[in-house]
């Protein structure tokens, strides 16, 4: 799960993570009272920054400077609303509704830290480099041996000669390691305690009077780890995700919408990624990812037939099961009366394979309902790219 | 010989007392499985389904002679079942459970590193050996007994390869998915290194997906190892980078862990790569040099022609 900066930052604060001062504001008063305070209270400017869970707002106009709080107000007029597009965004970019509010700082350096967990390694993988402000992997690519990466032993956490190491390799003055180790071990206590799948600092600053801040913050979540996170759950924002994927993960659906027309509904993750590709080889392209899982029930799949048919864009479905503990009649009785509800007009093609195959299949023909049955992939994925151009004639159905 | 499971194999089930344990305990068992016991904490001294349950995985082990164990345990309690697992010293452990947070994962890892176990999965169908044994979730009649090894990411897919494989009249040796997670117990070389060394095993199959280098790697070890044809598939080439493809581990980041990139690695290999999913099959057949007569009808079922 993503939370915004704003958020992250509220969260490493707790765990003695130093970050600049500053407030979320939704209006353009709240800004400005944020504003008045900060300038009143010593800073010498004022940091405007979209809250949208993306990267790269800075290039795509959302993140200003500002030094007066009038001016505060004209900047968060301009950016509460916009749509603002980066390279993570795509093209349709992200609505800005919340800004973070934040004293500017005088920096010296700039520098870049990051936790997850290597899988290879299968242990956290604390990473720092002296390039902050780039994006880690151009630096991972261009000039690998700038980055350190401390490995942790679980069992033993963060150690104080491993964050010295890490701050030596950022060339910090002595009198900064003290505070340094202090800040990465609070780094590496919140990650843990929170079951961050990424918690990154880039840029984490050094000022010219000698203090450490984290200045901008990005913490990810492990979706697997959220039942024991009840207070972190309400940090989700869906009105940063796509409708249709907030609408699949109420029924524990596993739904990516993308680009094309075919509508695909695929027992597991694998199977469903490879009915995408076959769609593609087949010459069309895969309107969602949307994997119903292992043991759903009928009406998990009438659900998901539901989400597939309300994008607009899909012109034919193809449903490709293998039925393992899914077993295949189950499906059929979803599919059936979903179809049934929502009065598809679609063509719908059904490859169907696995546990209670023949059952499943008989209750798609005594349906009534225009349905097309194929045996094998190849043959179901020609059959729904050529649905979905039109071109499926009449004598192929049933 | 198949590996790691044979008609010998003496299996637990933890959790055996849940809706899913019980389940696939009995298909296991109707398959011919030798399954032995029950785990369940505070049911102990009880049976279920003719089976009796303990208290802990040691006593059981030491009861039942049991030497493998599959757990149907719900993910909060999943990565604390695998160290009971290991801490009784079991030469094989099947973790099908979805949905273990990663960290508990990685206490886990770290438990095994210095102990005996084997660990297959979490977040996996399982194993199975066709006619001798089965531990896990996958449908046991799509597979046939036979020469071609299997391992594989993903669950269903690899059905859809043994199902391809069985339509031809080919077996499989042994078929493993090694699960989806971003840390996993046995790895592709692992499963590779184990076919490599089974005299009953001719081929194999390896089906990766997007996200991680395990692909990478795998490729590595068969450039520099492997005495037999090796097939490959890749999922995910038309995902887009960023999102997560249902697996916790299959994800596009950086730029890195492209489909496109691990073909590559498979190719230069030598792994001929199957590119479409409806090809792994034909892919393992041509591999193996099949008879041209056999090749004709497998044309046709390609065609969708000759099955019901």
């Amino acid at each position: 799960m993503k939370i915004h900066e704003y958020q992250g930052k509220a969260i490493l604060k707790k765990y003695g993570v130093t970050v600049p001062r500053g407030a979320m504001a939704d209006s353009r008063d709240e800004a400005e009272a944020v504003a008045r305070e900060l300038l009143n209270s010593g800073a010498n400017g004022v940091v405007v920054k979209a809250q949208i869970h993306a990267g790269g707002r800075g290039k795509g106009g959302g993140v200003k400077i500002a030094k007066s709080v009038s001016e505060v107000g004209e900047l968060a007029a301009r950016m509460l609303g916009m749509r603002l597009v980066t390279h993570q965004t795509g093209p349709e970019g992200r609505i800005v509704r919340r800004l973070l509010i934040e004293e500017t700082l005088p920096i010296e350096k700039e520098l870049y830290l990051g936790i997850l967990v290597d899988r290879a390694e299968g242990k956290p993988v604390f990473m720092a480099s002296a390039a902050g402000g780039m994006e880690i992997e151009q630096v991972a690519a261009e000039n690998p041996e700038a980055i350190l990466k401390q490995y942790i032993d679980p069992g033993m956490g963060l150690e104080a000669f491993q964050a010295r190491k890490i701050a030596f390799k950022l060339r910090l003055k002595p009198h900064q390691i003290s505070p340094a180790v202090q800040f990465l071990s609070n780094l590496y206590k919140a990650f843990l305690d929170t079951d961050a799948s990424l918690v990154e600092i880039n840029p984490f600053i050094t000022t010219s009077d000698g203090r450490l801040f984290a200045l901008d913050a990005k913490v990810n979540f492990d979706d697997n780890a959220l039942f024991r996170h009840p207070d972190l759950r309400e940090l989700r924002d869906i009105t940063e995700e796509d409708p249709l994927e907030v609408e699949a993960s109420k029924y524990s659906l596993n739904y990516i919408k993308l680009d094309g027309n075919v509508g695909c509904m695929v027992n597991g993750a694998g199977l469903a990624m490879a009915t995408m590709d076959i769609i593609k080889y087949a010459g069309g392209m895969p309107a969602n990812f949307l994997d119903v899982g292992g043991g759903a029930s009928s009406e998990q799949v009438a659900h998901a037939f539901e989400i597939l048919l309300s994008d607009r864009n899909v012109k034919a479905v193809l449903i490709n099961i293998f039925g393992g503990i899914l077993r295949v009649d189950t499906l059929a009785t979803g599919v059936v009366e979903a179809a049934r509800k929502t009065q598809i007009k679609l063509p719908v093609v059904l490859r169907l394979e696995g546990t209670n195959v023949d059952e499943g299949k008989k209750i798609l023909m005594n349906s009534g309902l225009n349905f097309v049955v194929s045996d094998t992939m190849k043959d179901a994925a020609d059959k729904v790219v050529a649905a979905a151009r039109g071109t499926l004639g009449v004598t192929e159905w049933r | 010989m198949a590996i790691l499971v044979d008609k010998n194999t003496r299996v637990l089930v933890q959790g055996l007392t849940g809706r899913e344990g019980t389940f696939h305990a009995k298909a296991s068992a109707a398959y011919g499985t030798q399954i032995v016991g029950g785990v369940t904490p505070g049911k102990g001294g009880t049976t279920h389904e003719g089976w009796p349950i303990f208290n802990t995985v040691r006593e059981a082990a030491e009861v039942t002679g049991a030497n493998a164990t599959v757990i149907f345990v719900p993910p909060p309690f999943a990565a604390d079942a695998i160290m009971e697992a290991a801490d009784a010293e079991l030469d094989l452990i099947v973790c099908i459970t979805e949905g273990i947070p990663t960290l508990d994962m990685v206490k886990a890892w770290e438990f095994l590193q210095d102990r005996r176990s084997r660990l297959i999965g979490p977040n996996c169908p399982g194993i199975i050996s066709p006619g001798k044994c089965k531990i896990g979730i996958m449908p046991a009649s799509i597979h046939k007994e036979g020469n071609v090894g299997i391992v594989s990411r993903s669950g269903t897919l690899t059905y859809e390869a043994v199902h391809q494989l069985t339509q031809r009249g080919i077996g499989q040796s042994t078929a493993i998915g090694i699960g989806g997670d971003p840390i996993i117990g046995t790895t592709f070389v692992d499963a590779l290194d184990l076919f490599n060394r089974d005299p009953e095993t001719e081929a194999v199959i390896i089906i990766g997906e997007i996200g991680g280098n395990a692909e990478e790697t795998a490729a590595e070890f068969v450039k520099g190892h492997m005495k037999k044809p090796v097939v490959g598939f890749i999922a995910g080439q038309t995902a887009p980078p960023g999102r997560r493809m249902g697996h916790a581990g299959a994800i596009i980041s950086g730029g890195r862990g492209t489909a496109a990139e691990k073909i590559k690695a498979l190719e230069s290999a030598g792994i001929r790569v199957a590119k479409s999913p409806a090809a792994i099959g034909e892919t393992l057949a041509a591999a193996l040099g099949t008879p041209p007569e056999r090749r004709f009808l497998q044309t046709t079922t390609d065609q969708g022609q000759t099955t019901a």
